[in-house]
C-alpha cells in the first residue's frame, strides 16, 4: 500500500481471486439442483430399409421426440446439447451406437418440445444385421454450464424393432 | 498517505471486495441470473476502486511528524573527512 501502482496491483490480484471464487460457488450451487427430466419417443414410420451397393444395411425412419428438459436448466446455465442415438448390438460389436437426431436447447422455454423429423443423420450399419434387429433409442444430454463442470446423462428407452424384410 | 492511511486503506480495499463478492451471489442466485452477479461484482470493484485507490484526505489523519529544520541544524551530519582516510588505509594493503 505504499504506492499508487502497489495498491492498483493487489487491488486488480484480489478482486480476480475473488472472483475466480464465485465462479466456483456458481458452480458448486448446480449440484443443490435435482433434475427430474422426461422423454419419450415414437417412430411413426419406417421410410425405407434398404442394403447400399457397399453391402451396409441403411433405414430412413420418421420419428416423434418429445421431451421436457425444464428441470436442466439452472442459474448457471448456458445451453443443453441433446442428441438421440439409437443403440443395439451385433455378433460384430458389443455395442453400436448410432446418432439418429441433435439439436442445442439454448434456454428454458425451449427446453420443453415435441419435434416431427425423419432421421437427421444416415442410420447405416456395420454390416447387415439390421433386418428385425431390437435396438433402445436412448435419449443423451450435455449440459453446459457459463461456468464449471459439463454434465451429461441419458434416457434409455428400450423396445423398438425394425422389419424383418427390405422395403 | 500515511501508515494508518495504508492500512485503512488495505482493510477498506479487502472487506469492500469480500461484501460485494457476497451480495452479489446472492443477487445472482435470488434473480437466477448470472449476469446480475458479474454486473453487481463489477460494479463493487469499481466503487472500490474510486474508494481505495485515490490518495483521499481521509487517508492523511495521522501524518508523520517530520523533524523541523531548526531541531536539525543542532544534530549535523556526520563529516565526510572521516570515510576519506578509512578508505586511504583501505588501499595501502
Amino acid at each position: 500500500m505504499h504506492s499508487f501502482g502497489y495498491r492498483a496491483n493487489a487491488l486488480l490480484t484480489f478482486s480476480l481471486t475473488i472472483l475466480a471464487f464465485m465462479c466456483a460457488i456458481a458452480s458448486l450451487s448446480d449440484s443443490l439442483n435435482s433434475p427430474s427430466p422426461s422423454a419419450q419417443v415414437q417412430v411413426l414410420n419406417i421410410n425405407w430399409f434398404q442394403k447400399q451397393p457397399n453391402g451396409n444395411d441403411e433405414v430412413s425412419m420418421t420419428l416423434n421426440i418429445s421431451a421436457d428438459l425444464q428441470s436442466l436448466f439452472t442459474w448457471n446455465t448456458k445451453q443443453v446439447f441433446v442428441y438421440l442415438a439409437a443403440e443395439y448390438d451385433t455378433p460384430k460389436n458389443s455395442l453400436n451406437q448410432i446418432s439418429l437426431w441433435d439439436g442445442i436447447i439454448p434456454s428454458k422455454e425451449h427446453a420443453k418440445f415435441l419435434i416431427h423429423t425423419s432421421n437427421k443423420y444416415r442410420f447405416i450399419d456395420q454390416g447387415t444385421n439390421l433386418r428385425g434387429k431390437e435396438f433402445n433409442l436412448t435419449l443423451h444430454w450435455h449440459v453446459m454450464p457459463k461456468t464449471g463442470k459439463m454434465l451429461a446423462d441419458k434416457i434409455v428407452m428400450p423396445g423398438y424393432r425394425l422389419p424383418v424384410e427390405y422395403r | 498517505m500515511d501508515c494508518e492511511g495504508q492500512k485503512l486503506a488495505e482493510q477498506l480495499m479487502q472487506i469492500m471486495l469480500l461484501s460485494f463478492a457476497v451480495i452479489a451471489i446472492g443477487a445472482g442466485y435470488i434473480t437466477a441470473s448470472f449476469q446480475t452477479m458479474i454486473l453487481t461484482y463489477a460494479g463493487g470493484v469499481v466503487l472500490t476502486t474510486l474508494v481505495t485507490l485515490p490518495n483521499w484526505p481521509f487517508f492523511n489523519h495521522h501524518p508523520l511528524k517530520w523533524l523541523d529544520p531548526s531541531e536539525a541544524e543542532k544534530h549535523p551530519k556526520p563529516q565526510p573527512s572521516v570515510n576519506v582516510t578509512a578508505k586511504k588505509k583501505f588501499t595501502s594493503i
